[in-house]
């Protein structure tokens, strides 16, 4: 079992709710993945290069980080801290020099991409949303995930959601059963993966796909063929997000519509205190068919 | 009319309020308010009783339910009317996976949607879903009839053995040993009195009946060597 939410705002104006409605869905899904939880949140690109850091020891290892960093860079950066997180916004002409000098340093790279940060941990979600303060923050859509562990460890790296190219991620429930098949495969056309877990296969899986030129519709179409086992996949881009499930789909999905708002949710439980659900348009997502919304 | 309200009052509280009501025997009616998707609400009812759901609700609602009337004002997560025994359940919305799943009796009507599954391994209930259903609906189904005045999907009816399943719209594709069969008088009868006692708007020479061919009863000694 895993829980997925997901929102993606039609009117502008709840964008500096977002945070709060997700927090919320997220919370009521603990039951269904109390270990971890994580949330990507996706916001106007202002033209910087956000990279979401993670680290074991955060007074150490982000303790003169900024000035380090801006040795390697041309420009200035920006550093906002978030408990074991940290978010450095770069020039994109920095990137390279600034992922170097991380990973040099032993960081863990959460994700990098100009709208999306990545927030995730182990513990219940409400702790881990508590620490992150998901509730205080704004966007233009999100997706948020408790986890269930059973394909690997309960880990910071083992949890949801996973990005594996800018701005892309990948949140499922459910259990690929030809993942190590497919990391091998992957790892031949050079995409590398860096845990064991499955869910990063599949989301390297849709990132290598769109590298070679696939839309995000085709690519996921492509899981419906490629992957075996059971799955229920949301995946978030800088424009918008998509939906999925396997063709048996025995792992549940919900989602709601109305004026305002696209939201998924394992359960109808996580619509409960959205505003205006009562009058929302709510269906079952078909299996094996690709849903997606962008801006 | 006692209304018990789900944002002040806990499932097991609500549930066990419920359950001693039907088995009273009073033919009360309960209000179930702020549901908020909570599973197994109104489960167990073992007498009759009434009870209106203002909301949607999550896993299980109304499982094992004999002689109570379940009223679910929105949708039903997954499981509704799990192993009902008697009575009658009503979704005015969507109904999620395998509802109404290993029914024994009653009727289990779905104004909206039924997904995957639904009636999987019915054993006498009657289900009716005024929209479509899913994939592997009825599958294993035993006894009892399906009414769809919809679409159904994949594999309707896989290994079917006694209940009836009728369509009034498309079948995506019939299951392992499904097939279509004659609509006799018998069928239209009952199509008809089930039609007007869940106010569903078809008419029964609409319908098209399903049912086992009858072939998986016994094993085929020429199959021996697939196995």
């Amino acid at each position: 079992m895993c829980g997925i939410v997901g929102l993606f705002l039609k009117n502008d104006d709840l964008q500096p709710q977002l945070g709060a409605m997700l927090t919320g869905m997220l919370i009521t899904m603990t039951d269904r993945g109390p270990d971890s939880a994580g949330i990507a949140i996706y916001d106007r690109p202002r033209g910087g290069v956000k990279i979401t850091v993670q680290s074991e020891r955060p007074e150490d290892d982000f303790d003169g980080l900024e000035g380090a960093l801006e040795k390697t860079t041309v420009r200035d950066i920006d550093m906002r801290l978030a408990d074991t997180h940290a978010v450095i916004t770069v020039d994109p002409g920095d990137r390279a020099a600034a992922l170097a000098a991380l990973e040099a340093r032993g960081l863990r790279i959460m994700g990098v991409g100009e709208a999306m940060e990545i927030y995730k941990e182990t513990g219940l979600p409400r702790d881990v949303a508590a620490r992150f303060h998901l509730r205080d923050m704004a966007g233009t859509h999100g997706i948020g995930h408790t986890r269930m562990a059973t394909e690997s460890a309960v880990t910071t790296l083992g949890a949801h959601p996973f990005s594996t190219a800018d701005d892309q991620c990948l949140v499922h429930n459910g259990s690929l059963s030809n993942h190590n098949r497919m990391r091998r495969r992957l790892a031949r056309k050079g995409v590398l993966t860096k845990t064991e877990n499955d869910t990063e296969v599949g989301a390297a899986y849709i990132s290598s796909r769109i590298a070679e030129g696939a839309s995000l519709g085709d690519a996921l179409e492509g899981t419906l063929k490629d992957l075996d086992g059971f799955f229920t996949f949301v995946t978030g881009t800088r424009t918008g997000f998509g939906v999925v499930r396997d063709p048996i789909a025995c792992k549940p999905a919900v989602m709601a519509e109305t004026r305002d708002y696209v939201a998924f949710g394992s359960e109808y439980r996580a619509f409960a205190d959205l505003p205006g659900i009562g009058g929302a348009k709510v269906w079952e997502p078909e299996p094996a068919t690709v849903y997606f919304w962008e801006r | 009319m006692p209304i018990l309200d789900m944002s002040q009052t806990d499932l097991r509280e609500v549930n066990r309020s419920l359950q001693t009501a039907a088995q009273s025997r009073a033919n009360d009616s309960y209000v179930i308010e702020n549901p908020r998707g909570s599973h197994a609400v109104a489960v167990g009812l073992d007498g009759p009783l009434e009870v209106t759901v203002k909301g949607s609700t999550g896993y299980y609602c109304a499982g094992m339910n004999k002689e109570a009337r379940i009223h679910v004002e929105g949708s039903a997560g997954p499981g509704v009317a799990e192993n009902m025994m008697s009575g009658e359940v009503t979704i005015d919305g969507d109904a999620s996976q395998y509802a109404g799943a290993t029914g024994r009796g009653g009727l289990l009507n779905i104004r909206g949607n039924a997904s995957s599954r639904c009636g999987i391994s019915m054993k006498g209930i009657d289900i009716v879903v005024h929209g479509n259903i899913g994939h592997m609906s009825a599958f294993m189904a035993q006894k009892g009839n399906l009414v769809v005045l919809g679409d159904a999907g994949d594999a309707l009816g896989d290994s079917l053995y006694e209940a009836r399943l009728f369509v009034r719209g498309s079948v995506k594709s019939l299951g392992a040993d499904c097939v279509e069969k004659e609509m006799r008088a018998e069928h239209l009868g009952f199509l008809s009195e089930i039609l007007a006692r869940t106010g569903a708007n078809a008419k029964p020479d609409e319908f098209r009946r399903y049912g086992s061919a009858r072939r998986l009863y016994n094993f085929n000694i020429d199959h021996a060597d697939e196995y």
